[in-house]
């Protein structure tokens, strides 16, 4: 079969469990693709030889009862990998070498799959375009020097052009949902404590959530259903009753009732977004749901909330990187001036930025004034949400305020390129789930997603509801190969 | 509210991170800009407000007492930059 | 006023200085493993073989609580009759060092396990009440070494996420002395309750001192200097007297007090400033988001109550009221746990009044002679419970008592059995020392007519030949009364 790479994760499960297809011919084809794929510069460290390897294991003894029977998969550089370097795209972390495994993957591993290699994102997942990697931008397949989003962008972008049947991708204020939409692709953002985040590198912890990326709804399920457990080595896991999402997905959701935001109207919006939303909320009501319209009054406040705890939490959770346990080293006459250097070379300029706004906020005579403050604010914007949720199940909005930027278009702005996560900020500040699928192109033919927000831990609702208006909106990615050598 | 180089240079070393003049600078001009978009909060009244920690709505689970993690110290000190059998080496330091 | 005898003041020219004292305790929680990884709290282990990836702050480590610690916590609150807050909040003191691998400290800043609670000391001049500011649960930090190599520090991380309470009192101690009867009194109460073991060389228990003085008579409080992580009282004390001595030299010297850390220097026997001012410490705490509130329930907290054994206040007024002790008695028998379970197994068959005397009297001195804890006692709480039977049913005297006990001593022997084997029995029939005594008696002729004719001094001479002859075993009561008759 010559188009193994052109099919979704559900058709190869489907091929390897009625050995139409072996792990091995699956393997080679991801695997010679993602080597005639290097321009894309998706992957940070591939693993190739290995996986081949463990496709043929698999295949002496298949086991097909598992969700992801030998199914070969690359997953973003945060998730620590045991035997297989684990950079977080930064040159801290350059060589090192995790001896444990994130619950995450060993969930995946644990239902068969096998790991292809890492694949690159925003240093320290602080960025909206993948351009603050210590290994170099990545390029969006739908078209040349384009960002594929940030921070998940090798995972994006992977799974756009087909390196992998699916991924995983970290969440923090958008780096799953935007990256998505900016590649044609769907990622969801699942509920705060439903995936563990042990042995995924931290950024910010209250705001960091593990999440599917994939080219349909239904793929997105099954992974879904792979990777949320509740965890006990993560103390903010949360133990709740976890569907199997891919098995009770369906497209009936006649009656839903599905809230309409005013707020997300931000001044200076595209005119093609605003009309891919109505066109979102014409495609909701083919499917049966009832369009509500609803408010929440504290959006505006969300991002400059997130940009004090996130790089707060940050600031602290990047400690670590001292140059003593592991990773990079800078010599240095004693120790501070050892931590000094190693900590200005190590980090990338946005790291350090980020650092720096996260010491600040902390530092004594201004936590009051900002962090507190912010913690204040967050607390209002869920409540804005737990207030809408009691007269809608769900929430529609476009996923990013723009589609996919040239790169290099937004690095000397720091303030426009932290506005690209204008609508997923919100979500993760509240905690909830979120799902960005395609649903149309802008004038240029590059892909828009609109984002659908669900109640905590309805993740079932929300894929319903994707699935439900993929299916009407019918979405064709364009692309070309156009980077294929 | 303007960040000026003292206050750069007093958290770039809370931070450890070393800035020269002309990093120095730059960080003041970004950080400048980032926190007039964040002054934006003042508009809001927040004094009964409870701040928000976690959204997870649940209390700490708690471990029972038992030593599960045996001795680690070869995979411990494996990724260290400079180490020795027994121990992570660094610098001297200086009080 | 015998208060005033012992108070403690500095004096310089025409001045009086108090000094005030506040200690902040270190003690490390009794448990099997650490307070937020499963590592193993040993002491004495080789360097960095008891720390997790979580200890060592690998990438993705998240802390998972100990619950067995918040017992801990909570016990010792009770312990010290504080308030146990239901609900406590785990904050990040971040701060760079070498043995600090995670670049901070998970401690509790605004919201501790434990609130207000008070100590009582037993000086000599009455009790005096301690308050206690609050007890806290924290990490402790691992071990840097820097004389093992010129140029480079080592770093052990066994220690590393230790748990540790911090109790913090208020500023009410005005003595070394009152430093001295509060650090063992804390130690004493924490190992009733066993949540700490208070063993100072090993560092379970370490204290930052705080020291300021004031010039006698005035309420407000000078400017406090901190010394940092002293780890035995000796030098808690030694301390306190050199800073406090400083701190008035330069008030006197019109200088004043810069508020700083300071580090107490064992050779030289002073304190010196530790960080140069510049490098002011800003710790940024705020709550650990990797960690949830911690909330514990009244029934918890009621179940933890049933488990709090009889604590030494409780015991000491027992044993005075009980066994009609004296209160330096029941001091000293309470001051450690192990003290008075040994008393308490010893009177459980035999007389509390000669219990008391020869526990604190030949025990503790033979101990104290072979540097030996009660708990090494090579005799048995048994076995010197049988002694005491032995002495109070008259099979041997006190003095034959004395000698079994030196051999006891040398190793956990049975009283009865030493007394058999070596013939101590004390001879109580009269038919055999009026033979005994009638012989002294012969051999002395010209002694017993000067006693006869009024020299009655030298009964005792006959009462020491008698027991002379008996070897020590004659039964000096008998003796008395058989040697009056017969002379």
């Amino acid at each position: 079969m010559s188009d193994i790479t052109k099919q979704s994760l559900s058709e190869l499960v489907e091929n390897i469990k009625s050995k139409k297809l072996s792990s091995n011919e699956v393997t080679k084809a991801f695997v010679e693709r993602s080597e005639k794929s290097k321009e894309l510069n998706a992957y940070i460290t591939e693993d190739y030889a290995n996986v081949l390897n463990k496709a043929k294991k698999f295949d002496e003894k298949p086991n097909l009862d598992l969700k992801l029977p030998g199914i070969p998969m690359a997953v973003k550089d945060l998730f620590c990998t045991r035997d297989l370097r684990t950079t977080a795209g930064s040159k801290i972390l350059n060589n090192f070498v995790p001896t444990y495994e994130s619950t995450v993957t060993q969930n995946i591993w644990n239902e068969g799959a096998i790991l292809m290699g890492k694949l690159n994102c925003d240093e320290f997942a602080m960025g909206s375009s993948n351009e603050t990697s210590f290994f170099g931008n990545v390029q969006n397949p739908i078209d040349k020097n384009l960002v594929p989003g940030g921070s998940s962008g090798g995972s994006s972008s992977a799974v756009a052009a087909q390196l992998t049947p699916i991924t995983i991708g970290t969440d923090t204020g958008g780096s799953i949902r935007q990256p998505a939409s900016f590649t044609g692709t769907v990622g969801l953002k699942p509920t705060y404590g439903s995936c563990s985040r042990y042995g995924i590198v931290a950024f910010a912890s209250s705001l960091d959530q593990a999440g599917p990326m994939a080219q349909n709804v239904k793929d997105c399920a099954l992974l879904q259903e792979v990777i949320s457990t509740y965890d006990e080595k993560d103390s903010t896991s949360i133990d709740f009753k976890r569907n199997e999402y891919s098995k009770e997905l369906t497209k009936d959701i006649k009656g839903k009732k599905i809230g309409i935001p005013k707020e997300y109207r931000v001044d200076g919006m595209p005119k093609e977004i605003e009309d891919l939303w109505k066109k979102g909320i014409e495609y909701a009501k083919d499917c049966g749901a009832e369009i509500i319209d609803i408010s929440l009054p504290h959006t505006n406040y969300a991002l400059p909330t997130y940009y004090i705890v996130a790089p707060a939490e940050a600031s602290s959770n990047l400690a670590r990187y001292d140059g003593v346990k592991y990773g990079f080293r800078a010599e240095g006459e004693n120790l501070i001036d050892m931590y000094e250097k190693t900590r200005s070379e190590g980090f990338g300029a946005e790291v350090q930025r980020r650092i720096m706004i996260g010491t600040y906020v902390l530092s004594s005579g201004y936590y009051d004034a900002y962090y507190l403050k912010a913690q204040k604010v967050r607390k209002l914007i869920k409540n804005d949400f737990d207030e809408a949720y009691k007269k809608v199940d769900a929430i529609l909005t476009p996923s990013t305020p723009s589609s996919a930027f040239k790169i290099g278009e937004k690095t000397n702005d720091p303030v426009s390129m932290y506005l690209n996560d204008i609508f997923t900020v919100p979500v993760n500040l509240a905690g909830l789930p979120g799902i960005s699928i395609p649903a149309g192109h802008d004038a240029k033919g590059y892909p828009l997603g609109l984002q659908i927000i669900g109640k905590a831990f309805d993740e079932q609702n929300i894929l319903n509801i994707a699935y439900a208006m993929e299916e009407k909106i019918n979405f064709k990615n364009n692309i070309t190969d156009w980077w294929v050598k | 509210m303007s960040i000026d180089l003292k206050t750069i240079k007093h958290i770039s070393k809370l931070s450890r991170i070393s800035v020269d003049e002309k990093k120095a600078e730059k960080l003041a001009g970004d950080l400048n800009s980032i926190f007039d978009f964040i002054e934006k909060l003042n508009e809001l009244k927040t004094d009964n407000v409870e701040p928000l920690t976690s959204v997870a709505e649940t209390t700490l689970k708690l471990r029972s007492d038992e030593v599960k993690s045996k001795n680690l110290r070869d995979q411990v000190i494996k990724n260290s930059p400079k180490k020795n059998e027994d121990y992570f080496v660094v610098p001297k330091v200086i009080e | 006023m015998s208060k005033n005898k012992s108070e403690y003041l500095i004096n310089r020219h025409d001045n009086q200085y108090e000094v005030v004292i506040g200690l902040e305790v270190h003690a490390q929680v009794t448990s099997q493993s650490k307070l937020f990884s499963t590592s193993a709290t040993k002491f004495g282990a080789e360097p960095n073989t008891q720390v997790s990836l979580v200890d060592a702050a690998f990438p993705g480590m998240l802390p998972v609580i100990n619950e067995f610690c918040v017992k801990q916590a909570i016990k010792t609150g009770i312990g010290l009759k504080a308030k146990i807050n239901k609900r406590s909040v785990f904050d990040r003191k971040n701060y760079f060092y070498a043995d600090l691998p995670q670049g901070y400290q998970i401690s509790q800043f605004k919201d501790p396990i434990v609130g207000e609670g008070k100590v009582i000391l037993d000086m000599p001049d009455g009790q005096k009440e301690v308050g206690i500011e609050r007890l806290h649960l924290e990490q402790d930090a691992g071990k840097s070494i820097h004389d093992l190599d010129p140029k480079n520090t080592f770093v052990d991380l066994n220690r590393s996420g230790v748990a540790l309470m911090e109790i913090v009192s208020k500023p009410d101690l005005r003595s070394p002395d009152e430093v001295n009867a509060y650090i063992k009194k804390l130690r004493s109460i924490m190992r009733y309750l066993g949540t700490c073991d208070g063993n100072m060389q090993e560092g379970s228990l370490r204290a930052d001192v705080n020291v300021s003085v004031r010039k006698k008579g005035t309420k407000e409080f000078g400017t406090r200097c901190e010394i940092k992580n002293v780890n035995s009282i000796k030098f808690m004390q030694m301390a306190i007297e050199y800073e406090a001595n400083r701190q008035v030299d330069l008030i006197e010297d019109g200088q004043t007090i810069d508020q700083e850390t300071r580090l107490f220097d064992t050779k030289k026997n002073e304190t010196r400033s530790m960080r140069s001012k510049e490098d002011a410490h800003d710790y940024r705490y705020f709550p650990d988001p990797d960690l949830l509130p911690l909330e514990v329930s009244d029934d918890f907290i009621e179940n933890l109550k049933s488990e709090i054994p009889e604590l030494p206040d409780e015991k000491k007024k027992r044993f005075i009221e009980k066994f009609k002790l004296s209160p330096y008695e029941a001091n000293i028998l309470v001051s450690d746990i192990e003290t008075s379970n040994y008393f308490e197994n010893v009177i459980k068959k035999s007389d509390v009044k000669l219990a008391t005397n020869w526990i604190i009297g030949e025990l503790f001195a033979a101990l104290n002679e072979k540097n030996l804890e009660i708990t090494e006692s090579p005799i048995s709480a048994g076995n010197l419970s049988k002694l005491i039977n032995l002495i109070k049913d008259g099979t041997i005297s006190g003095k034959i008592a004395k000698t079994v006990f030196e051999q006891m001593m040398e190793g956990d022997k049975d009283p009865q059995k030493i007394v058999e084997e070596k013939g101590l029995k004390q001879e109580s029939d009269p038919k055999a020392l009026e033979a005994l005594i009638d012989k002294v008696i012969d051999d002395n002729r010209d002694k017993a007519t000067e006693y006869k004719s009024g020299k009655v001094k030298l009964f005792g001479f006959f009462v020491g030949q008698v027991m002379k002859v008996s070897g020590g075993k004659a039964n000096p009561q008998l003796v008395n009364e058989i040697l009056k008759k017969k002379l």
